[in-house]
């Protein structure tokens, strides 16, 4: 039996008309309940800490928290900034700064990763770029990886003192937050 | 769902290999597009495919802000304004799922008050009927223990006041209400405790309610919808496919009823709800004046004209506990309906006296409702008590009597007939379509 | 019987419709007047320079006692609200006097810190314990959702009511509380001779059983406005209660401009589907 005999209005312009606008109405609908599930205006708002450097001695290293994830922020000692100077960005795994403070695709330097007249501080989101886990290097009795870096004891992966991915699965380098120096011993992140 | 059979054909190979195993879409075509539904069902027939909507609406909403919302003594205010506040959307939500709880219970009214005019409790849809009664049961914990999450004043002594109803129980075995109150509320006193088992509680139930929601269905399916000649389906003619027809209807109605809801969740959102709700509850300080919701209103009414007396009947202390029975049993008593009237005739429109009955009925719950506003004092407990005793009687004694005493009016032989009876020449039969064709 | 539909569903509606708000009456109470909003009815939007005056109002005499804690710093910036540039809030935020209590720090003390702007707007009491000792035992309300946890009702014979409430849910009216707070500002005045004044209290119109522990708060010429605005008691009235109802709702503006793309969108669709019910029943008596 033929649809179309037997229901000739079915395709009217009226009922499709109607229809295509329930439709339409159906998918806007779908758009706060998928909203409200993103970061909400008071959670946004919690966007900046300030962290006192002055009694982090050099080669020492604290951790902050920062939207709830955990700041890496070390005092480099000179021999750290030379060995993370001295490599060939083209040699990288990621040759990107991956510093959120540079505007775009900056080189990897470690000058690109750090804030002029501070070199000494490395400040870095310390979370692997693999699958989020935190690396081991904060602590002093901690394994530290052949580069003296950050190690990742979930899968491996190696980080130079510049935090960047040296060996390993992880595909980027550490990220770099927003951040600034305040005064010569205060930065604030965020 | 049974009743009628399913002339489903796949269209494609995928859609046969499926049918073998999962008759799903004939479920489908058999139950919501080839259904026969009476022709002359009216507007009123919508609000099922409303209340439908309703339900989803309400568990879809609720489902998000349950995601935000902290069932804590301390958390509870906070994480309502949190959501009004600083949730994405959250405002809207949250507008939509309280005055979706109203929107929902205006629906389920109209529905039964529909089922009333129209005789729809009776034979053979007593099994759907009391379906329908254990739904608003449960539609009407749901609301109450939902009411009782936002943590305001009016939500933490509505709580005391309505669980502290079981505690006239006292009266028939000392000490046996006490218990269960104190098992309900797990304390001395509506707590925290109290307030995290009813979210619990009120996330399950919906649940539940969708279950038996199912069963309505279902037994709609097998007896058939009813219609407002109240006659018996006899021939094809008087039947038209659901869809289009019906659900092109239901649509109508639907869409005409989002107006409403969106004009109260836009417009209006606090206008069915109270001021106190607004102020976080505090255990040491009752409002002045307790009021629930309006859609409990009637069955407040109903509890509070038992003071200590009752039209003059002194209660002494069973008083408490009268108000209680009375209470529940307005409800119970609608799913005797079925039972109770003795009329053969099923709507109202062929019922010349009944029919009066009916409007003084809608009216009866309609002043019960204003008077549960009410302070509880003067006029307004006389009036609450004599509006009481004509909501039983309408039960207790209306239904029987009238049924016995009435000579209904000439019935249409079909609903076909009564449909092509109305106005003009009316089309020959033959030109009614998609039923007949089949 | 079409008739008679629709007479029952329109009587069930306004009954239903009209319980809902004869609630809260209670008997003796005042009237309140109705006042003129911009944030009013099915349309009305909240006037940003008001909701600016109306801080400032808070701020130099209602903060002396009340807090705002629902309220952070940061929505004074947001959209729909008073919307003030974000660097005059950061420093507002900076040298407000009521700190915030924070920590534990290194030490593992607690210590005060000038708020942020993700920081609530506290008041000058840390507890109710400490805002009843130091008021007499009076408890200065929070003032973040009074607009909307006071409300006012208009008294009316039963059979009035009904048509009273059906304008109000028409012209979307949720403007109660507002109007409440308005006379409960402007309505001070010397107790008349019969009435039995305890000490330490204020008579007052608007207020139920009419004394109040809150003594007059305004006054002419209290609070300097920078924009021209008279320096009246009405002025600043109207201005901090427009103030305290974006603070209890501070998303009605966007609540009314989406209210409108959905009533339109659903007017429409009922339309449409009307007509398209209608092609599809043409052939159909019934």
């Amino acid at each position: 039996m033929s649809t179309e005999a037997l229901e000739p209005n079915r395709r009217d312009f009226l009922v499709v008309a109607g229809n295509a606008f329930v439709a339409v109405g159906a998918a806007s609908l779908l758009w706060p309940f998928i909203q409200q599930m993103n970061p909400d205006a008071s959670t946004m708002a919690l966007s900046s800490v300030e962290v006192d450097l002055s009694p982090v001695k050099e080669g020492q290293a604290i951790t902050a928290m920062w939207r709830g994830k955990p700041i890496f922020i070390r005092n480099r000692t000179k021999a750290e900034v030379e060995a993370a100077e001295n490599v060939d960005v083209k040699t990288l795994p990621d040759d990107n700064a991956r510093n959120e403070n540079l505007p775009g695709d900056e080189p990897g330097t470690d000058a690109n990763r750090t804030i002029k007249g501070h070199e000494n501080w490395i400040v870095l989101i310390g979370i692997c770029t693999h699958l989020g886990c935190i690396p081991k290097g904060q602590a002093m009795g901690d394994e530290r990886g052949e580069y003296g870096g950050w190690f990742c004891p979930c899968h491996g992966s190696v980080y130079d003192t510049s935090g960047r991915i040296r060996k390993g699965p992880a595909p980027r380098n550490l990220e770099v937050p927003t951040y600034a120096f305040t005064t010569d011993t205060k930065i604030k992140i965020g | 769902m049974g009743g009628h059979t399913s002339n489903y054909v796949p269209t494609s190979r995928w859609g046969k290999w499926l049918d073998e195993r999962l008759p799903i879409a004939r479920l489908m075509q058999s139950s919501f597009v080839d259904y026969p539904t009476p022709r002359n069902l009216n507007y009123l027939w919508t609000f099922g495919g409303i209340l439908t909507v309703c339900l989803l609406a309400q568990i879809v909403t609720g489902v998000v802000l349950a995601m935000h919302y902290q069932p804590s003594d301390a958390g509870a205010f906070n994480s309502i304004e949190h959501i009004r506040r600083d949730v994405n959307y959250g405002w809207m939500l949250r507008n939509l799922h309280s005055v979706g709880a109203s929107m929902f219970f205006l629906a389920v009214y109209i529905h039964i008050f529909r089922g009333f005019y129209y005789g729809s409790y009776k034979a053979p849809r007593e099994v759907l009927w009391i379906l329908g009664v254990i739904i608003m049961l449960l539609m009407m914990a749901t609301a109450f223990m939902g009411y009782t999450l936002p943590w305001g004043q009016m939500s933490f002594w509505g709580v005391t006041v309505i669980t502290n109803l079981f505690s006239a129980l006292d009266t028939i075995y000392p000490g046996l209400g006490t218990a269960i109150v104190e098992w309900l509320w797990g304390g001395y006193a509506v707590s925290g405790v109290t307030l995290n088992r009813f979210f619990a509680l009120h996330y399950l139930l919906p649940f539940v309610l969708t279950g038996v929601v199912g069963l309505h269905i279902w037994a709609l399916h097998v007896v058939g919808q009813n219609n407002p000649t109240g006659l018996d389906i006899k021939q094809p003619s008087d039947t038209v496919p659901m869809h289009p027809y019906a659900t092109a209807k239901d649509s109508v109605g639907l869409f005409a009823f989002l107006i409403l809801f969106a004009w109260f969740a836009f417009f209006v959102p606090d206008y069915l709800g109270h001021a106190d709700n607004y102020v976080e509850a505090n255990p040491l300080v009752t409002p002045p004046h307790i009021v629930p919701e309006w859609y409990f209103l009637p069955f407040y009414a109903i509890l509070r004209a038992f003071t200590s007396s009752f039209l003059g009947i002194p209660l002494g202390q069973y008083a408490k506990l009268c108000g209680v029975v009375a209470m529940f049993s307005a409800v119970i008593l609608i799913a005797f309906a079925p039972w109770l009237d003795t009329s053969r005739v099923r709507s109202a429109k062929y019922r010349p006296i009944f029919k009066w009955f009916f409007w003084f009925f809608l009216f009866t719950c309609v002043a019960l409702g204003y008077l549960g506003s009410k302070p509880a004092e003067g006029i307004y407990v006389i009036a609450s008590q004599i509006f009481t005793l004509c909501y039983f009687l309408f039960f207790l004694a209306v239904m029987p009597i009238v049924g016995l005493i009435e000579t209904p009016s000439r019935l249409p032989r079909s609903i076909t007939d009564d449909v092509l009876s109305k106005g003009g020449t009316g089309l020959p039969t033959g030109a009614t379509a998609a039923p007949e064709s089949r | 019987m079409k008739k008679h539909l629709s007479l029952t569903l329109l009587s069930m509606v306004a009954a239903t419709v009209a319980m809902g708000s004869l609630s809260a009456e209670e008997a003796g109470h005042q009237e309140i007047e109705r006042q003129k909003w911009s944030f009013s009815g099915f349309t009305g939007q909240f006037d940003k320079a008001q909701l600016q005056r109306g801080f400032q109002v808070y701020k130099e005499v209602c903060a002396a006692c009340h807090g705002l804690k629902r309220v952070a710093f940061r929505n004074l910036v947001q959209p729909g609200g008073p919307e003030f540039p974000e660097d005059a809030v950061k420093e507002l935020a900076a040298t407000w006097p009521n700190q915030i209590t924070d920590g534990p720090n290194d030490e593992g003390k607690m210590f005060e810190r000038p708020p942020l702007l993700s920081d609530p707007i506290r008041g000058p009491y840390h507890n109710d314990n400490e805002a009843r000792a130091s008021q007499n035992g009076a408890l200065p309300p929070d003032l973040s959702l009074i607009a909307r946890a006071r409300d006012s009702h208009r008294e009316a014979s039963w059979y009035i009511h009904p048509f009273l409430m059906l304008g109000d849910i028409l012209n979307a009216y949720q403007e109660g509380g507002a109007n409440y707070i308005y006379a409960l500002l402007t309505e001070y005045s010397d107790a008349p001779a019969d009435y039995k004044l305890t000490d330490g209290k204020y008579y007052n119109k608007a207020f139920p059983g009419h004394q109040i522990a809150m003594p007059p708060p305004l006054s002419d010429g209290v609070v300097a406005y920078q924009d021209g605005t008279p320096s009246t008691v009405d002025h600043y009235s109207h201005d901090v209660v427009a103030f305290l109802s974006w603070a209890a709702d501070p998303s009605l503006d966007q609540r009314k401009r989406i209210g409108w793309q959905v009533i339109l969108y659903l007017i429409v669709t009922t339309g449409l589907l009307y007509l398209g019910k209608k092609r599809i029943w043409k052939n159909i008596k019934h």
